[in-house]
């Protein structure tokens, strides 16, 4: 193989495994905007407490990382349960807006509380894949991207299975198409709203744990939900396939603007690509139609 | 109680219908025109910054408030007023063209963000409007010829009338001016045709277009305006700051604002005042707590936010309409006062309702 094609296809190839990250953060904001409406504008923050608790767990107390992953998620996940229940849960029916208002609060709140308890400095743990590459050929692939990329792939299927073979997905499907008459058929609407925002949570905790080992364990690592907003606007707002395809597309296109674009364009290229196909397209590449309703 | 008996048309025009209300504004006019010979020059610093974030926050408040359209990208037009004011003093350009231009040109960006921006609503032009701010965050940082790049450029000194803006009265009087200037004529304009069109607006656009409202040109006019008076605070904030640099332009100055209005109560020119005064005293109040917290709680960085997002939860979730209607209820208890009944502003039950095909 010729020196180009390699190049272009290992910056594929890194483009694909963070671009898996931003489709898990987009996966977890379409499931929480389906079911409750909110665009969760915490949910960076969930990512970036969850990759400080992983720290702590593997680092501070040197618990194994196969142990610490699943307890990360489970706290995660229970946090964000009793986030719903306890604050979410009380704005139902009100407009969009104040739902976007709240989750920048408790956002706020989350940042500074870490920013309080673990200090300013950034930090690393190891995983089992860390500092390990692997060769298919002439590419060198970092053994971290293909967890990543594993990690992904397992959980976007085994998701979509349980949203669409299981009864309980079935139900968190209608109930997320209409609550009240999902409530009417007898669905416990509520108790579903807080499974999803526990499932948001956990895919939160799982991106920070996969995300933390590339970059580092640091507070700015909520910006990742901002990459992740591009990456579901261009992926078609509310669809979950959407989701998917536009992370991948996202870290392609970073990736590539890092090499092949003039300047420091890569940093921005994502809100270039959110306000062009908000404008031009609101409705994404897989997104549902948008009808007015009087 | 109050009943409004009206006389003659006039009476239902004026702005301050009452004896008592005419009196409070006068002691507080009469305050604010002796503050400069009584408050020290921190203090008096302070206040000036105060009443050009609480212009800003007018701005988003036209936008936001009064439109319904949110912005989550503010502090980029504030940062266009800025740089646009700095570059033009620095071509020697007198002061009040330099601040008109600035204004204008903040409002000819809002202009070009808002045209394209309003074929989409909700939270898609809040991500638009974020996503434009950092877009500007990050060109004025990289466009280092124009703007002197990340280390900053300096404001040069203006004189207006002989009177140096260097001077903390001469500036402090100029801001005061602009802001009751802005007040005075937005609080016209909202009862103004354009203004009820704005409300039209936002409670109901089908209602809009059916009474006769061309809502994309509205939106637009909106933005437009929003954006000036935004940049005319951002003009005014470079001579406060002295020193321009991109990071002084961040997300957290768009929230700041977000915040402000939030909290002060959407859809008021009281609130947006109350809340700028609220969101600009916050920093003064966290660091006075400082010394009785903990050490290691005291010095982080992350407490100044925490207090941000907490007050902000409270706000959305006990008084979603704010300072100004916790002002209003305050008014309407003393007003009414053995006859105040507990429930006027019960808020009904409220259900889901889906805000997906809007």
């Amino acid at each position: 193989m010729d020196a180009q094609l390699v190049q272009l296809l290992q910056l594929a190839i890194n483009g694909i495994s963070v671009g898996a990250i931003y489709a898990l953060v987009a996966l977890g904001l379409t499931l929480t905007y389906k079911a409750t409406e909110v665009l969760n504008f915490a949910h960076g923050d969930l990512l970036m407490l969850a990759s400080f608790i992983g720290w702590g767990l593997i680092t501070a107390l040197a618990w194994p990382f196969w142990l610490a992953l699943p307890a990360t998620i489970a706290l995660v996940a229970a946090a964000t349960t009793l986030l719903e229940r306890g604050v979410m849960r009380r704005i139902a029916g009100q407009p969009q807006f104040a739902g976007v208002m709240l989750t920048i609060g408790l956002a706020f709140m989350i940042r500074g509380a870490v920013s309080m308890g673990f200090g300013p400095e950034s930090r690393k743990f190891e995983t089992p894949f860390s500092g390990h590459t692997t060769h298919f050929g002439p590419l060198v692939i970092a053994d971290l991207n293909l967890a990543i990329l594993g990690a992904v792939l397992a959980v976007t299927v085994a998701l979509f299975i349980f949203l669409a073979r299981t009864s309980l997905g079935v139900a968190i499907q209608a109930a997320s198409q209409d609550q009240l008459a999902a409530y009417l058929s007898g669905i416990r609407v509520k108790r579903l709203n807080s499974l999803v925002w526990a499932l948001a949570g956990a895919l939160a905790a799982l991106a920070g744990m996969l995300l933390a080992p590339i970059t580092l364990v640091d507070i700015s690592l909520w910006f990742v939900l901002l990459k992740s907003l591009a990456a579901l606007v261009l992926g078609g707002f509310g669809s979950a396939p959407g989701a998917i395809v536009g992370g991948l597309l996202i870290g392609l296109i970073e990736s590539f603007a890092g090499v092949y674009a003039p300047g420091s364009i890569k940093d921005v290229v994502a809100y270039i690509v959110l306000i062009v196909v908000l404008v031009v397209w609101p409705r994404g590449l897989l997104g549902e139609a948008h009808g007015k309703r009087v | 109680m109050r009943f409004a008996y009206d006389t003659s048309y006039r009476d239902s025009r004026r702005l301050l219908r009452w004896r008592a209300d005419r009196a409070a504004y006068a002691v507080l006019v009469l305050l604010l025109l002796a503050a400069p010979f009584v408050l020290p020059v921190f203090y008096l610093g302070e206040l000036t910054y105060l009443f050009i974030f609480a212009l800003a926050s007018l701005g988003l408040m036209v936008l936001t408030g009064y439109t319904g359209q949110v912005s989550l990208g503010h502090a980029a037009f504030i940062a266009i007023g800025a740089y646009a004011e700095a570059l033009l003093l620095a071509r020697g350009w007198p002061l009040p063209a330099s601040l008109a231009t600035a204004s204008l040109l903040a409002g000819a960006a809002g202009l070009a963000v808002g045209m394209p921006a309003i074929r989409v609503s909700g939270l898609y032009l809040a991500m638009v409007t974020m996503a434009f701010a950092i877009l500007v965050e990050h060109t004025l940082g990289h466009w280092s010829a124009l703007t002197g790049g990340f280390t900053g450029m300096a404001v040069p000194d203006a004189k207006l009338f002989g009177i140096s803006l260097t001077t903390p009265t001469g500036f402090y009087f100029l801001c005061l001016a602009v802001l009751a200037a802005v007040l005075l004529a937005l609080i016209n304009l909202m009862r103004a045709h354009l203004g009820r069109a704005f409300v039209g607006v936002r409670d109901s656009e089908a209602a809009a277009w059916g009474l006769g409202i061309h809502v994309p040109r509205v939106k637009v006019q909106a933005f437009a305006l929003s954006a000036a008076i935004t940049g005319l605070a951002g003009a005014l904030m470079a001579h406060q700051t002295k020193y321009l640099t991109p990071d002084g332009f961040g997300m957290m100055l768009s929230m700041q604002l977000v915040l402000a209005v939030v909290i002060g109560g959407l859809g008021s020119l009281r609130g947006a005042i109350l809340g700028a005064l609220l969101i600009g005293l916050l920093p003064a109040f966290i660091s006075h707590l400082k010394p009785i917290l903990p050490d290691r709680i005291a010095k982080q960085f992350g407490l100044e936010i925490f207090v941000y997002g907490a007050v902000l939860v409270g706000f959305v979730l006990f008084e979603p309409m704010g300072l100004a209607g916790r002002w209003q209820k305050l008014r309407a208890f003393f007003e009414s006062f053995p006859l105040y009944r507990r429930d006027t502003f019960r808020r009904a039950k409220t259900y889901m309702r889906s805000e997906r095909h809007r």
